[in-house]
């Protein structure tokens, strides 16, 4: 090793290095242009497909046709989408208090848990396909319907997750606590939570996937109109009339708002850990 | 703290018949191969464990403050700063940062890793973190601080030199210590008193006086004296192993 004198020549980049800034360079550009470019592809796809198959618009219209009628049933669309994000938000925000709550009971109470957790499992495993039609009997309120199918689709990962987290705090610092006389409180508020915080949130994208699949199968099964209708009451609807352009423009909206939601949730995420946490850490090789 | 004494069976005997009596401002270690009991001692007194017979007493009153603990791993949290990794015992005991802000600061000072106090853990050498656990272990100036092979993750260079900062570190707080290690050089440089154990069942075989003056610096590493208490502890270990097998 030597000190650099000024008059060296720069250090060479050898052959590993410069394919490792191409790769890093490729895969930085890559990761939006190629996602585009299938995109662009598949659009030109099925635009040609249908103008040279002649097919009807009733059957399967043309990319064309459906952005336009995004944009003239923006109105009604919109409106609709409003009423399924409120439910989806709502049952999320359901699942997470609830979820979180019977998880930390459960760590609380080895009894608690043993007594309940299998129905927990039973409810998670029953499709709410099966149970949303008695719900919406026996629960009168049409909103207080929704949100329940949609919660019991979301709170499980919640739960779960969670349980699993508030477990696995690190047992030297366990030990600590105890040495230092920490309350049960205490160790749950400065030891276990925290380290629940990763399974939670990991937990958390997921249920805000299932949660909008809650919302929108729970909207098909409630099925009344009326004129606080979310989307899968309004593609429904397009489906009896053979609007089949509506039908493709709501399906866009449901896809674009859970894409967004787990885009939120894993920002949420990402700000949360970025501090601490292995799964926000950059490496460099 | 004069009376540590202690005699228990477990149901596995971790432990058989042990005695120990600590004086206030003993280095002790307790030297030993793996399945000797050492950290079952240590978890004892710390009262993570409970006697099958015999008993722990302490003299005098004490209470968590009293005690301090450095696990072999670093232990923090990763989610806190290292001041709020050290501020850990004083929040357990209800008080706020800004009240003890002085204390940990201080302790961070001793260990060298005031400019640090913003960090988290994982942004720190292995080193690091062992002093952040050891500026913990310390903050309340404890009567005892107890720790469980420390050094034993680290490299050699980062070894001595933390372990010429525990010698002042301890002169600096006035607290006793008992150090359990498999490291027949540490335990020298380190202690007044070794306690040599042997395996199944947990016991003490010996006891070691290493009454060369403090402070140790790095010359006494290299002493003819330090050799022979070197060799005394290597031959009483020896001695150990072979009863055990």
């Amino acid at each position: 090793m030597s000190i650099a004198d000024p008059t060296d020549p720069p250090l060479q980049l050898d052959a590993d290095e410069t394919a490792r800034l191409r790769r890093k360079r490729v895969e930085k550009f890559g990761k939006w242009l190629l996602p585009a470019l299938v995109l662009v592809i598949m659009l030109a796809l099925w635009d040609r497909i249908v103008v040279w198959n002649e097919i009807p618009h009733y059957i399967l219209p043309g990319p064309g046709l459906v952005f336009e009628t995004l944009i003239k049933d923006w109105a009604m669309l919109f409106e609709a989408l409003l009423v399924t994000v409120q439910i989806t938000l709502m049952a999320l925000a359901v699942a997470v208090v609830g979820g979180v709550g019977l998880a930390v009971l459960f760590t609380q109470s080895r009894l608690v848990e043993m007594s309940f957790y299998p129905y927990a499992v039973i409810l998670q495993v029953t499709p709410i396909v099966a149970i949303a039609p008695l719900i919406f009997i026996y629960v009168d309120s049409r909103i207080a319907g929704l949100l329940l199918c949609a919660w019991l689709v979301a709170f499980f990962p919640v739960l779960s997750n969670t349980t699993l987290g508030l477990n696995s705090a690190d047992h030297n610092l366990r030990d600590l606590f105890r040495i230092y006389g920490a309350s049960r409180w205490q160790t749950l508020r400065f030891l276990q939570l925290p380290s629940a915080l990763p399974y939670f949130l990991g937990g958390l994208r997921i249920a805000g996937g299932l949660s909008l699949i809650g919302a929108v199968v729970a909207e098909y099964v409630a099925g009344t109109g009326g004129l606080k209708s979310g989307l899968a009451f309004r593609i429904l609807e397009a489906g009896y009339r053979l609007n089949i352009p509506r039908m493709f423009a709501a399906l866009i909206l449901i896809a674009v708002t859970g894409v967004i939601i787990f885009a939120g949730l894993s920002f949420l995420s990402h700000m949360l850990l970025r501090k601490w946490h292995e799964s926000a850490l950059k490496r460099d090789h | 703290m004069e009376q540590v004494d202690k005699t228990f069976n477990g149901t596995v005997t971790a432990l058989k018949g042990m005695s120990l009596q600590v004086r206030e401002g003993d280095f002790i270690s307790l030297l030993g191969p793996s399945g000797c009991g050492k950290s079952t001692a240590l978890r004892l007194i710390s009262d993570l464990l409970h006697p099958t017979s015999g008993r722990i007493t302490w003299a005098g009153e004490h209470d968590s403050g009293d005690l301090g603990v450095v696990f072999q791993e670093p232990t923090l949290m990763p989610w806190a700063t290292v001041a709020q990794n050290v501020w850990l015992p004083f929040r357990l005991r209800g008080q706020s940062y800004t009240a003890v802000r002085d204390d940990v600061l201080q302790a961070l000072k001793l260990v060298g890793l005031e400019k640090f106090q913003n960090s988290y853990p994982r942004e720190l050498s292995g080193g690091m973190k062992m002093r952040v656990s050891i500026a913990r272990a310390m903050v309340t100036r404890p009567r005892l601080i107890l720790m469980d092979e420390p050094f034993a993750a680290l490299d050699e260079i980062t070894r001595f030199k933390l372990n010429n900062d525990l010698l002042r570190l301890k002169a600096a707080i006035g607290c006793t210590v008992i150090f359990v290690t498999h490291s027949v050089f540490e335990s020298v440089f380190l202690s007044d008193r070794i306690v040599v154990m042997a395996a199944r069942p947990g016991r003490v075989i010996t006891e070691l006086a290493v009454d060369a003056p403090y402070p140790r610096d790095a010359d006494f590493r290299t002493s003819p004296e330090y050799a022979a208490f070197t060799r005394r502890a290597t031959d009483a270990l020896h001695d150990a192993m072979g009863e055990a097998a």
